[in-house]
C-alpha cells in the first residue's frame, strides 16, 4: 500500500515537472495543478494511511498505533484551499496574457528579460 | 513576565487587518481607502516601535493564541530579530504609502490598490512574528497572493509577462515549503518552532532531517532569490508601478532571508559543516552573479533589481558564518538594505517621471537641473556600495571582519570584489542619468516647479528614507547594539525554547 502511494506521488511529480518544462500555456497549467496535487497528497500521507480504523480512542493498548494522525489531514485541507486559489489566479492570468501578448508559447514571454 | 503581551504582539497585526477590512467597506471610494492606508501604516509604525521597546526590555514576547499551551496551539513570538524587522517593514510601508499617493495611477487605485497593499504588509508582519512552521507557510501565502495581485494590477503587457514567471516560481516554492514541513512533522511530530528546536538536537534520524532542510532551502531560496533560483526576480520586479516595486524590493525577498536565518539558526544547526558550508558557497555565488547581472544591464530599474540578488548574498554570508558578529552584521545589513534599496527604487521612479524613461541611454541632465534629486541618489547609491561612513559600510565591515575571524578568506575576498563591482554599476547610472547632458531627441518631461508642486510627496517619501539612512550611518551604535543582542538570542536556541515552552 505504502509503496503504491509513494509510486503515485512520484509519478505525479514527474509528470508535473515534465509538463511544466513544455512551451504551451495549457500544459503549464496542467503541470502546475498536478504539482499542487502531488504536494497535498504528500502531506496527506505523512499522517499514515490506515484501513478500517475509525479515529476514536479506546483503552486497548497500542490502539493509537493503528490510527492515522489527523493533523496532516487538517494541514492538507488548508494547503488545498490555498493551492486552488493560486491555480485559479494563474489560469486567469495566463488567459489574460494570451489575449494581450497574443502568443501561446512561453519562450516568447521574454520582453522583460532582454537587455535593451 | 509582568506586562501583558497581547497588545504588543497583536496591535501591529490588528491595525493592518482593520485597515484592510475598513477599506473593503469603501470599495468605490478610493480616497477613503487612501486615508485608511495612511492611518494604518502610521499606526503600524507606532506599534512596531512599541514592540521593539517592549522586546528590548523583556528579552522576548510570547503569545499563545486562544490560550492553547505551547506545542499544541499557534504561538506568536517576537524576539529582537523579528521585532527589528517589523520596525523596518513599518518604516518602508509608511514611506511607500506616502509615495504611492502621487505615483500610482487613478485606475489602479480604483481597483483596490490600497486594500491589497495592506494585506501584503499584513502577511509580511505575520511571517516575522509567527512561531509555528505551518502558520509561517500560511502567512507566506497571504503575502504572496497579495503580491501576485499587486504585480499584475494595471494589466501592462510587461507586468503580465513578469507575473507569469513570478507566480509560477512562487507556487513551486510554496510546494517545496509544504513538503519540508511534512517531512519535519513526520520525523518529530510537532510544528512549533521552539518544540522542534528542543527535539531536533537529540533526534535519532538526523540525516533525514537534513532532507527536510534541503526542501526548506529550496522553498525559502526561491523566495529569497538565492543563486540558482533568482531568475524570476529581475524579470518581474521592474515591471509594476514604482511604489509596488519599492515595497517588494525592500520587503518580500527579505522575508525569505528572515525565514532562512530563523530555520538555520534555530533548527538545522546539528551539522553546520554540511548545511552552513553549503550556504556559504551559495552566498558567494549569489553575490557574484547578482552583481555581474547588474553590470550587464542598461536599465535603471533592472540594475537595481540585480543588485537585490547580490545583496541577498551578504545576508546569507552572515548566516553561513554563524558567529555572533556575522549574524549581527547580517541583521544590520538587512535593515540597511531594506531602506536603501526601497529608496533607490523610489528615486528611479522620480527620474522616470522627470525624463519619461528608465533606459540609461535616454536619461541625462539631472545633475545640472535637479541637484536635490542627485543628492538623494548619491547618498543611497554610495551607501549601497559601502562607502564609509554610510550605513552600507558598517554592514560590510562587520561581515568582512566576521569572515576574517572565521578564516574564510575567499568569501571575504568575493564580498569586497562585489562591493567594487557594485560601485562600478552605480557609477554607470551616475554617468548616464546624472552627469551627462540630456541626449539629443529627448526632452525633460517634468519641470522643476511641476516636480515640487505636483509630485512633492515622492520627494518627501524619499527624503524620509534618506534621513533614516543617514541616522543609521552616523549613529550606527543603536542599531548595532540591537542587532548584536538579536544575534546573541539567535545563537542560543535555549532562550527561545525556554521563553516559548515554559510560560
Amino acid at each position: 500500500m505504502n509503496f503504491i502511494i509513494a509510486l503515485i506521488i512520484g509519478m505525479l511529480f514527474t509528470s508535473s515537472v515534465f509538463l511544466m518544462f513544455q512551451k504551451s500555456f495549457f500544459k503549464l497549467i496542467i503541470g502546475v495543478i498536478l504539482f499542487g496535487y502531488a504536494t497535498v497528497f504528500f502531506i496527506f500521507t505523512i499522517g499514515g494511511v490506515t484501513k478500517d480504523a475509525p479515529p476514536l480512542l479506546t483503552n486497548a493498548p497500542d490502539h493509537n498505533q493503528a490510527l492515522a494522525d489527523p493533523l496532516p489531514q487538517a494541514l492538507s485541507l488548508t494547503a488545498i484551499v490555498i493551492s486552488i486559489g493560486v491555480q485559479l489566479f494563474m489560469i486567469v492570468l495566463l488567459k489574460k496574457v494570451h489575449e494581450d501578448v497574443e502568443t501561446e508559447d512561453l519562450d516568447e514571454l521574454n520582453s522583460t528579460d532582454r537587455i535593451a | 513576565m509582568t506586562l501583558p503581551e497581547l497588545p504588543y504582539l497583536m496591535f501591529p497585526l490588528w491595525i493592518l487587518l482593520f485597515g484592510f477590512i475598513g477599506s473593503l467597506f469603501f470599495w468605490k471610494y478610493w480616497k477613503v481607502q487612501q486615508a485608511f492606508a495612511i492611518t494604518s501604516s502610521a499606526l503600524y509604525l507606532f506599534t512596531a516601535g512599541l514592540l521593539v521597546i517592549a522586546v528590548y526590555q523583556n528579552e522576548m514576547l510570547v503569545l499563545q493564541i486562544g490560550n492553547w499551551p505551547a506545542p499544541f496551539g499557534i504561538t506568536l513570538v517576537a524576539d529582537l530579530f523579528s521585532a527589528i524587522l517589523v520596525l523596518i517593514s513599518s518604516i518602508i510601508s509608511l514611506a511607500t504609502v506616502i509615495y504611492s499617493i502621487q505615483d500610482v495611477s487613478k485606475s489602479r487605485k480604483k481597483n483596490g490598490f490600497y486594500p491589497i497593499l495592506l494585506v501584503m504588509i499584513f502577511g509580511v508582519c505575520g511571517s516575522f512574528l509567527t512561531g509555528d512552521i505551518f502558520n509561517l507557510y500560511v502567512w507566506f501565502e497571504v503575502m504572496l497572493i497579495a503580491s501576485f495581485v499587486l504585480i499584475v494590477l494595471g494589466n501592462d503587457k510587461a507586468q503580465l509577462e513578469g507575473a507569469v514567471k513570478y507566480v509560477i516560481l512562487s507556487f513551486i516554492s510554496s510546494g517545496f515549503l509544504l513538503m519540508g514541513i511534512g517531512i519535519l512533522y513526520r520525523l518529530t511530530g510537532t510544528l512549533n518552532m521552539a518544540d522542534l528546536a528542543s527535539v531536533i538536537p537529540n533526534h535519532p534520524n538526523q540525516p533525514y532531517i537534513i532532507i527536510s532542510a534541503v526542501f526548506f532551502f529550496m522553498g525559502f531560496g526561491i523566495k529569497a532569490a538565492l543563486f540558482p533560483l533568482f531568475s524570476w526576480l529581475p524579470a518581474s520586479y521592474p515591471t509594476p508601478p514604482i511604489s509596488v516595486a519599492a515595497l517588494m524590493a525592500g520587503l518580500l525577498t527579505k522575508v525569505g532571508v528572515y525565514a532562512l536565518i530563523r530555520f538555520f539558526t534555530l533548527l538545522f544547526t546539528f551539522d553546520t559543516a554540511l548545511t552552513h558550508g553549503f550556504l556559504l558557497i551559495v552566498a558567494g555565488l549569489t553575490m557574484f552573479f547578482g552583481v555581474i547581472g547588474a553590470v550587464a544591464q542598461n536599465d535603471f530599474r533592472k540594475v537595481l533589481s540585480f543588485h537585490i540578488v547580490s545583496q541577498i548574498g551578504y545576508m546569507v554570508m552572515g548566516l553561513a558564518l554563524l558567529t555572533q558578529w556575522a549574524l549581527a552584521g547580517a541583521i544590520f545589513y538587512m535593515a540597511h538594505h531594506i531602506i536603501v534599496k526601497s529608496n533607490l527604487f523610489m528615486i528611479s521612479g522620480i527620474v522616470k517621471d522627470i525624463n519619461g524613461h528608465s533606459l540609461l541611454s535616454k536619461l541625462g541632465g539631472l545633475y545640472r537641473q535637479y541637484p536635490f534629486v542627485t543628492v538623494l541618489f548619491v547618498i543611497s547609491a554610495f551607501s549601497l556600495a559601502g562607502i564609509p561612513p554610510l550605513s552600507g559600510f558598517w554592514g560590510k565591515f562587520i561581515l568582512a571582519r566576521a569572515g576574517l575571524e572565521s578564516e574564510q578568506y575567499l568569501i571575504v575576498f568575493v564580498s569586497l570584489l562585489v562591493g567594487l563591482l557594485t560601485l562600478f554599476s552605480m557609477s554607470k547610472i551616475w554617468k548616464h542619468a546624472f552627469w551627462s547632458d540630456v541626449p539629443e531627441g529627448e526632452t525633460i518631461q517634468l519641470t522643476k516647479s511641476q516636480l515640487y508642486k505636483k509630485k512633492y510627496l515622492l520627494l518627501i517619501a524619499s527624503v524620509f528614507l534618506t534621513v533614516c539612512t543617514l541616522l543609521m550611518s552616523f549613529f550606527p551604535d543603536l542599531l548595532l547594539t540591537l542587532s548584536q543582542k538579536a544575534s546573541e538570542q539567535l545563537l542560543d536556541p535555549q532562550v527561545y525554547i525556554k521563553n516559548v515552552l515554559n510560560q
